[in-house]
């Protein structure tokens, strides 16, 4: 029984108009950079969140889709001759669903090992397309980097187009974790967090479940890094496919939730604001950073969502016995 | 009666030790066999290599007449063959309906399909209403005991419509309440036509439920046959007395 609760409805409706309200309340370019690179990483986290919150597979190398992404909105423009404008944008589902299909063979493969040799082998993924995007020359451009067209827009209203397409990437993401958080794809990815060799005994199908989610997730990954690469109008492979991107959303999942469908984003919406704010207001910004993200950790080391779902569950029912109470919510499709 | 399972000259080594060597059992159809032994005679391991969760280094296993080339736990669920674990296993994150829910095969197409469906919840509950957990339907399996756990994880393995269930030391560290609940469904279903191979130290249980009963020692079976003759055999006593 699927069903959309008046309280999460609420919650996706408040958010998509804060979200289109945001550049017509917020015009000046340095919010509406930070606006749009806020929206990015709840784009990327909640991307992430798909496979490494739903499942428990930490993919560290999600970087090298978003890069992958970037070159290959360059790469079209470049090779193929798209044009400028709004073109670019229109290839994004292209690319998308390209990325994800390209990923599947990878996560195939990655996706045989768990815990840290699987970060270590996505890791080893991203640096592999780091690498091939500085040698293959003839493609990519090597280490020059590749340009982009020259975007149209209007200089006061330069960012809202990115932005716009940035909260669509943003919001497909979101609705994609719920389909999945409430749909049999989630059953079987919360199954295999859980205890992956109870539910390959059970008939669960884990390769199948985990590669979809990987490729999925990797498409969605990849969308916002075209819109990134267009948005820069040039990139270069170390910032294209740099694994701070990968580490930055998941400290955010980690902060907000992972596993949750609002979490990585609302995380994201705390980190990114914050990081700039910090590194404009003191030359110890990164500590400044780091302290606010470790008190967070210690006191809520479940993320900002579940805690706080557990205290209110707590409250409410202060004696709790075992066995006796049921969850405020099954945990796996928190909110 | 036909074998419904059959493990031939099994061999498994941890290193240098050898868990299983040259070990045959046969798990006739509609049986409540009991395969006991002294601790580290190499039950559990043949549970493990029969289901798939280990390979063997030697040896071949029939079910239900076909032989089982790569033994694979979810194939073997999906073929009938299904089993419990001594610490049982839960999805402690999920609800007990989402336990058991999870483990009704579903075809590759059905992804974005609800994850509980009306029909999903209704069988859930009806299975969980005959272990007696209905009321706790909705609660979070992290949060049961551990006998309510074995519950559980029995119930689980009956989502797949198995035609054989191995029970690995069902009655371990429970309270004797929770035993004859544990024995009235292992009876229940074997009534209904459900095979078991169980693993189990309560001597009791075994000689009240099983029949064959097959003994393990040092990795090799040693005896076989009814409760009653197994429990006087020199051999079994010789293995268990460790004279």
């Amino acid at each position: 029984m699927r069903r959309v609760t008046v309280a999460g409805a609420a919650r996706g409706g408040v958010a998509t108009a804060a979200l289109v309200a945001f550049p017509f309340v917020f015009s000046t370019p340095y919010l509406m950079t930070i606006g749009l690179f806020t929206v990015m990483y709840m784009a990327l986290a909640t991307a992430w969140n798909l496979l490494g919150g739903f499942s428990g597979y930490l993919s560290l190398g999600h970087a090298a889709f978003f890069g992958i992404g970037a070159y290959a909105e360059a790469i079209t423009f470049t090779h193929i001759g798209i044009g400028g404008g709004y073109r670019p944008f229109a290839l994004l589902p292209v690319i998308g669903v390209g990325v994800a299909l390209a990923s599947v063979p990878i996560g195939v493969v990655a996706l045989r090992v768990r815990a840290a040799t699987f970060a270590i082998v996505t890791i080893s993924m991203l640096f592999i397309v780091q690498q091939l995007a500085f040698n293959l020359h003839s493609l990519t451009n090597g280490a020059q980097g590749m340009s982009m067209p020259l975007p149209p827009f209007g200089v006061d209203t330069y960012e809202r187009p990115f932005y716009f397409c940035m909260v669509a990437v943003f919001l497909a993401s979101l609705l994609t974790c719920w389909a999945t958080a409430t749909g049999k794809l989630g059953l079987m990815l919360f199954a295999i967090r859980d205890d992956e060799d109870r539910a390959r005994g059970l008939g669960v199908r884990t390769t199948y479940a985990k590669v979809v989610a990987f490729a999925v997730s990797a498409g969605l990954t990849a969308m916002a890094g075209g819109i990134w690469a267009y948005y820069e109008g040039f990139i270069y492979p170390q910032f294209a496919i740099d694994p701070l991107v990968t580490i930055g959303a998941v400290l955010m999942a980690f902060l907000g939730g992972r596993g949750t469908i609002w979490g990585p984003a609302l995380g994201a919406l705390i980190l990114v604001p914050a990081q700039q704010y910090l590194a404009y207001s003191s030359q110890l910004y990164l500590v400044a950073y780091s302290a606010v993200f470790l008190a967070v950790m210690l006191v809520m080391p479940r993320g900002i969502i579940p805690s706080a779902r557990d205290l209110i569950a707590a409250r409410r029912s202060p004696r709790r016995r075992p066995g006796g109470e049921p969850a405020s919510t099954p945990s796996g499709v928190a909110t | 009666m036909t074998a419904l399972l059959e493990a031939r000259s099994l061999r498994k080594r941890f290193g240098g030790i050898a868990a299983l060597e040259d070990c045959s059992l046969t798990v006739e159809e509609g049986t409540i066999t009991a395969l006991i032994g002294p601790n580290g005679s190499g039950k559990t391991t043949v549970f493990n290599l029969v289901t798939g969760y280990l390979p063997a280094d030697a040896g071949t296993i029939e079910f239900g007449g076909q032989p089982v080339r790569r033994p694979e736990p979810a194939r073997l669920y999906r073929m009938g063959l299904s089993r419990t674990f001594q610490q049982a296993r839960v999805f402690t994150e999920l609800t007990l309906v989402q336990n058991l829910v999870a483990a009704i095969q579903q075809p590759r197409r059905s992804l974005l399909r609800a994850g509980v469906g009306r029909d999903d919840r209704r069988r859930a509950l009806d299975v969980l209403g005959r272990f007696g957990l209905e009321r706790l339907a909705d609660a979070r399996a992290g949060d049961l005991s551990f006998g309510q756990r074995k519950l559980l994880e029995f119930a689980s393995v009956l989502m797949g419509r198995p035609r054989v269930v191995l029970l690995d030391e069902p009655t371990s560290g429970v309270n004797p309440v929770m035993i004859e609940v544990m024995e009235r469904h292992i009876r229940e279903l074997h009534a209904q036509g459900l095979t078991f191979l169980i693993v189990e130290h309560d001597m009791h249980v075994v000689m009240r439920l099983c029949d064959p009963v097959i003994v393990l020692d040092h990795g090799a079976k040693i005896m076989e046959g009814p409760p009653h003759v197994v429990q006087r055999d020199p051999a079994v006593l010789d293995a268990y007395l460790g004279a």
